[in-house]
């Protein structure tokens, strides 16, 4: 089975890439980024189930496919049953003598929208089921493929075209689901954050997915330069900001019980102020009127709980 | 029912079963690799059996217990990409919620055998025998056929297989029985060994499927460019489907005596009056062509088995001397013009020579009993339309109005 | 495109893995990255290789033959994103427009 994962540039230029050129994804997309951390994780033969989204519309717009692996899309909010099914079969298949792999890796991928809302039922059901197989959640916060709409992965005072900011509203009111943990709820063996920007920790920590039996989950902070109005190039400065802000901590949760925080959050001596995350991004712009400074002193006040409730979790 | 041509060749073992419980036996025997299914009434038991099955070591099979049936037919999906050999079963809500999936399932070419235990859709709640669901489902590519009896659920669950995997088909396929009528009620059920049956179907062959030594990418995103080429290619494989559903049951005609055929001609020949109609229905509808033939009146049933593709040449010409067909369908199209089964027979028969009238009485609704008294007022009313020359586009039988 | 219905793989399927490489998306760009060997990282040692890591579309070429490194663009695919000049530790990469 066990080809290395790929961590150090000169390991990583000699591993296969799973995803071409050519892709339509936006210039500055954190997306592609991610999938090519994931192929630096991979040890052997892998198939990827993909959700309806931006991943998946952009990377195989017919007759073309950016993929170098097998791939398959059926729907929106099944890719966690998708993948169960493809789980199931090979290893049945197996078990009958009718693959040429001993082995598989499955990896089920979806956007914030496929994983926080629409197919939240099936990823509780597949977790629960137990299947070996990785989840990767690509977060960029928002329903970007369909124009930016706001989903459960939407931070309180972002504006989305379903969140607006205007006299009476500061974009979403409501906190960002906690998904990390509540799939780790579930207590299955590995849940962890990355982003693309902690290519190390990305690059370990989905090894460790692929590696422990049953399954494991991975939320990806995933910066859209277009739905977030921020600059393309500013996209990993934007994945940076996020762990140092504590928007988008770096932790890992072992069975559901043991939390691990990361070196680039557990080293933050104090957290960034989220001006400085929000200041990047035309969609927090409003936050700076008069009439929402609370809210905003609001917002700044629960990253800074959660933040500790956090530490105190990692007996940080 | 089925015509029998000769003994059948193998040692058979005989048992009282339900629907159910016959739809469960045959996936056994069918060695199955994948099961993912969600329990409804009335299709529980094919589900719960098949489970005891595995459970025992009866079937080398992957049963995945998922949490709903949008999720059963997706992971069916998943499993028959890989190339395994699966199956699922629903009905009614359930079957209304995999809806979006089965589009999926027949223009991703998946070759998945659905076991539907026909029941009538909310609203209101109802657990009893209508078509309303899987009618629901006759626009999405699925091969759709219908059992009359426990036996026919059996032998065609088995066929099923051999012709959804067929390289000139390759389409998903729904075998619906009529809910707690047949899938509760035992009837005599004659069963293949266990060896006879998996020579039979064989092992899967996969074709384009997920394969690390050939990787390829299943469900792109198809633009106005190429999506309705896709959609020719899933028009000509249904189309396909008479000759090689022909081809396997003359096949299985060997092993068993036993063949159906995409329509059953009951006492049409000769027939003045005919009646087309499916599953339980058509049982009822023959017992009262036996009585009123005593009485030397001219009637027949035509039980239609295969509903998608609809066998319009085959209806056609089964009618052609007819001079009314009484339609009995357990299905209401709100808003259409008549409901569905009589849609497709006045259909078939527009371009005929001789159109014989077509009475559409719509029974049976919510599992509303159908008695052969039913069949008779149908019957009845259909010689007053040839008296008048006119038949009303449809009617509702057996409701308090 | 103009294959019919029977001169293309059935449901969809795309047999040719990665062939979207036939996509040349470097027509996306308003600027284009320019490189600067002096300051690089990895051309003097063949470390760092941040902008190769974070180039959302494998535009960036880090080249080691016999001992020497050296750099390259394939600005066939470089949308132009910025990624690579903004990450860059040594600020050997700026953007022009085109």
């Amino acid at each position: 089975m066990s080809e290395p994962a790929a961590v150090t540039i000169k390991d990583m230029l000699k591993k296969k890439q799973i995803l071409s050129s050519g892709h339509r994804m936006c210039a500055g997309c954190g997306a592609p980024p991610t999938i090519k951390l994931m192929g630096m994780a991979l040890r052997g033969p892998t198939i990827v189930c993909n959700a309806t989204g931006c991943l998946e519309v952009a990377t195989t717009i017919y007759p073309f496919t950016a993929w170098k692996i097998p791939w398959i899309h059926v729907a929106f909010e099944n890719v966690s049953a998708v993948a169960s099914g493809v789980a199931e079969a090979y290893k049945v298949m197996t078990e009958k003598g009718r693959t040429k792999h001993e082995h598989v890796d499955v990896i089920a991928i979806g956007g914030d929208g496929a994983t926080f809302d629409i197919g939240l039922g099936s990823l509780s059901g597949a977790l629960e089921r137990g299947h070996d197989m990785v989840y990767m959640v690509y977060d960029n916060g928002a329903y970007q493929n369909t124009g930016i709409q706001r989903s459960g992965a939407t931070l309180p005072g972002q504006e989305t075209t379903t969140s607006w900011a205007g006299r009476l509203e500061p974009g979403k009111r409501q906190r960002k689901k906690p998904i990390a943990e509540i799939v780790a709820a579930h207590k299955i063996p590995y849940v962890a954050t990355v982003t693309p920007y902690h290519h190390r920790d990305f690059i370990t920590k989905f090894r460790k997915a692929l590696e422990v039996e049953g399954p494991a989950f991975i939320h990806a902070l995933s910066p859209c330069p277009r739905g977030w109005r921020s600059e393309s190039g500013k996209t990993m400065e934007l994945a940076k900001l996020a762990v140092e802000t504590g928007i988008h901590p770096l932790y890992e949760i072992i069975n559901g019980e043991q939390y691990i925080m990361s070196a680039p959050s557990k080293n933050l001596k104090e957290l960034t102020p989220l001006d400085e995350f929000f200041k990047l991004q035309g969609q927090f712009k409003h936050l700076y009127k008069p009439e929402w400074e609370d809210f905003r002193k609001q917002v700044q006040a629960n990253v800074i709980a959660d933040w500790e409730l956090l530490k105190k979790k990692c007996g940080v | 029912m089925a015509t029998k041509s000769k003994t059948p060749k193998h040692p058979v073992d005989i048992e009282g079963l339900t629907g159910d419980a016959a739809i469960a036996v045959a996936l056994r025997q069918c060695d199955v690799d994948v099961v993912s299914a969600y329990p409804i009434t009335p299709q529980t038991i094919i589900v719960e059996d098949f489970q005891k099955f595995a459970a025992n070591g009866e079937t080398h099979t992957k049963v995945i217990p998922v949490e709903s049936e949008h999720s059963a037919l997706s992971a069916c999906i998943g499993a028959s990409a890989v190339g395994a050999r699966v199956a699922t079963t629903t009905a009614s809500a359930g079957f209304a919620l995999m809806w979006e999936v089965l589009y999926c399932a027949a223009s991703m070419r998946m070759p998945i055998v659905l076991a539907v235990a026909n029941r009538a859709l909310s609203a209101p709640i109802n657990i009893h025998n209508d078509w309303s669901d899987s009618y629901g489902g006759r626009d999405s590519g699925f091969i759709q056929v219908y059992c009359q009896s426990c036996q026919e659920a059996y032998d065609t669950t088995i066929m099923a297989f051999r012709v959804a995997e067929d390289r000139q088909v390759l389409l998903p396929i729904m075998v619906c029985i009529d809910g707690f009528i047949l899938s509760h009620n035992v009837e005599r059920v004659e069963m293949l060994p266990d060896e006879t049956v998996k020579k039979f179907v064989g092992v899967r062959e996969p074709f384009q499927n997920l394969d690390p030594d050939n990787p390829i990418t299943l469900g792109p995103l198809c633009l106005t460019d190429y999506y309705f080429e896709f959609k020719e290619q899933e028009d000509r494989a249904i189309r396909a489907v008479p000759e090689v559903y022909k081809r396997v049951e003359a096949e299985y005609e060997k092993l068993t005596g036993r063949s159906y055929g995409l329509l059953e001609k009951y006492k049409t020949d000769d027939a003045e009056i005919i009646i087309f109609t499916h599953s339980s229905p058509a049982g009822t509808a023959k017992a009262v062509t036996d009585v009123l033939r005593e009485k030397g009146e001219k009637v027949g049933v035509l039980r239609l088995k295969m509903f998608r593709p609809f066998p319009t040449d085959a209806v056609r010409e089964a009618v052609k001397n007819a001079k009314a067909v009484v339609v009995f369908e357990k299905c209401m199209s709100f808003g259409a013009p008549c409901n569905p089964l009589a849609l497709e027979l006045r259909t078939a028969l527009y371009e005929a020579e001789r159109r014989p009238l077509v009475a559409d009485f719509v029974i049976g609704l919510g599992g509303r009993d159908v008695p052969p008294e039913t069949i008779v007022q149908g019957i009845e009313k259909t010689k007053d339309y040839l008296k008048k020359g006119k038949a009303p586009m449809y009617e509702t039988l057996g409701v308090r109005k | 495109m103009s294959e019919k219905f029977n001169e293309i793989p059935m449901a969809g399927n795309i047999l040719k893995p990665g062939n979207a490489t036939e996509y040349k998306t470097g027509g996306w760009r308003a600027e284009r990255p320019i490189h600067t060997d002096e300051t690089c990282l990895w051309i003097k040692n063949g470390t760092c290789g941040r902008c190769w890591i974070f180039c959302p579309d494998n535009a960036v070429r880090l080249i080691e033959k016999e001992g020497k490194y050296s750099y390259a663009y394939d600005y066939d695919y470089c949308k132009g994103c910025g990624i690579c000049a903004n990450e860059c530790p040594t600020k050997s990469i700026r953007m022009e427009g085109e």
